[in-house]
């Protein structure tokens, strides 16, 4: 059996009144691909996000290969994380965000090359190098002088992601990355997905509308009701062989 | 009744120049001192300690709220005689702290909305890539408040110079106070104060002109949501 890289041990978040997510339990194993889906409002983004450390819970535990992320052991108590325990954490993990959140004053090479700069301490040439490779994976291998406001939505996606998968992540977070594209530019984004669903080794969680995409690469599929992880499994378990009604429903509304 | 002589004119124009240095270098002093300490109370109230930082608030709000010449007055004719921390400064230096002090209450929330323009997917962006909290402040962030908010600052650059001539009133010797002296000796207020008042608009007018261009091009770039704004390192 393989330790799992992620683990989430009866994670609660509330934000003021509202209890988003209400006891969430999930294991993520090395290189495993899993979809999450389920209605707005379910907490899906949420669940990553906490994972991303954009969040803090408001109970329960996240390990990430094998630390608590949250929580560090001082004198044999259980103390809030600081900022150099969640950074040491931090570093095995990536995400996509929804609206790209490009740094704007910045060349799409700069984009890539920065953090490998400030994070890696990577020396200049060495961090350009690799930037210049894997915007060329992503198809923008002529773009590396540009800035990010004179690119497509789907350019910019991608340039966030071989921003995110240049630091190499051993997990990486997709959060609802095609929401906010044009219809004609969401097949060029998930391209990307798809090759590094078939041939990366990290870990992948999407959090994703795209229904049928989701379905295909996804080892595994959840669907998120009401803050639990309601049903769990793949993709034809979910979708053919589950009888909940609220999955049912939902699935209808995709169908229709 | 005194008519308009251009002798004394260009009498006085020799003489009332000499205090464009004090007037010009009270400005610039005082100008770095409101971004530095703009920049503190931005810190100061950013504290973890919510009650600390309410105190803070209130500080700089009552500093705001005073008029610069009492502040200045207070500086220079008061502060001397507080217990235990008041000493004395000279005319320069109490128009300068004062002056200043004032101005950082309001370049502070120049600040504040230049880091509150920047969109919190910024912050995200910069912590899902592991960014220490300096980088985060320096790569990311400062590159993208600071320009748009120098036209902002060119503005307040602007009305504090023409604030500085309150110095005169506790002895500090720029144009104006040469003026009124050299309009006590001679009994010509009109030509000096007028040479003042064409000082003034000479080095206001084309920072107005410059400020307001400045504007033009940074509400061009940021309208947009994405901008292109070129920041070098």
């Amino acid at each position: 059996m393989m330790e799992p890289i992620v683990q989430y041990k009866n994670v609660h978040k509330s934000f003021g009144d509202t209890h988003v997510l209400k006891g969430i339990n999930l294991d993520i194993n090395p290189g495993e691909k899993i979809a999450i889906i389920g209605p707005s409002g379910s907490g899906k983004t949420t669940i990553i996000r906490l994972l991303m450390t954009l969040e803090e819970p408001t109970d329960g535990d996240i390990y990430v290969a094998g630390k608590n992320l949250w929580k560090i052991e001082k004198n044999g108590k259980k103390m809030p994380a600081n900022e150099r325990h969640l950074a040491s954490v931090r570093k095995d993990i990536g995400m996509v965000f929804q609206h790209f959140n490009l740094f704007p004053h910045k060349t799409i090479l700069d984009n890539c090359a920065m953090p490998l700069i400030k994070v890696k301490k990577m020396k200049k040439s060495e961090a350009r190098e690799m930037s210049k490779q894997m915007l060329d994976r992503v198809g923008l291998g002529d773009k590396y002088d540009a800035y990010p406001s004179n690119l497509s939505g789907g350019q910019k996606q991608r340039v966030a992601m071989a921003r995110a998968l240049v630091m190499r992540p051993k997990i990486m977070l997709f959060d609802e990355v095609t929401s906010a594209l044009d219809p004609e530019l969401v097949g060029e984004v998930l391209e990307v997905i798809r090759d590094l669903a078939e041939n990366a080794s990290m870990a992948m969680v999407l959090v994703t509308h795209e229904m049928d995409f989701a379905l295909e690469i996804a080892d595994r599929v959840l669907f998120l009701d009401e803050g639990i992880i309601a049903e769990s499994g793949t993709a034809d378990e979910v979708i053919n062989k589950s009888d909940n009604p609220r999955l049912q429903n939902f699935l209808k509304r995709f169908r229709a | 009744m005194t008519y308009w002589s251009w002798e004394t004119f260009f009498d006085a124009f020799p003489i009332i120049i000499t205090g464009i240095n004090v007037t010009l270098g009270l400005t610039v002093v005082s100008f770095l001192l409101a971004l530095a300490a703009g920049f503190i109370w931005l810190l100061l109230e950013s504290t973890p300690f919510k009650a600390f930082n309410f105190i803070i608030y209130w500080i700089r709000e009552f500093i705001r709220s005073t008029p610069p010449i009492v502040q200045i007055f207070f500086l220079y004719f008061a502060w001397p005689m507080v217990p235990y921390i008041g000493m004395s400064f000279t005319p320069f230096v109490a128009a300068m702290l004062a002056l200043g002090i004032h101005f950082s209450t309001y370049i502070s929330e120049v600040y504040r909305s230049g880091i509150e323009s920047v969109d919190k997917g910024q912050w995200e962006a910069a912590t899902a890539l592991n960014f220490s909290v300096k980088d985060k402040w320096f790569s990311i962030v400062l590159p993208q408040a600071i320009p748009p908010t120098i036209p902002m600052l060119g503005n307040y650059l602007i009305i504090l110079f023409k604030e500085v001539p309150l110095a005169a009133t506790i002895g500090v010797v720029g144009i104006l106070s040469i003026a009124r002296s050299y309009g006590a000796q001679t009994w010509s207020y009109l030509e000096p104060l007028t040479i003042v008042a064409i000082l003034f608009l000479i080095l206001s007018y084309p920072s107005a002109l410059l400020v307001r261009a400045l504007e033009k091009k940074m509400n061009r770039q940021f309208d947009k949501k994405n901008t292109k704004v070129k920041v070098t390192e």
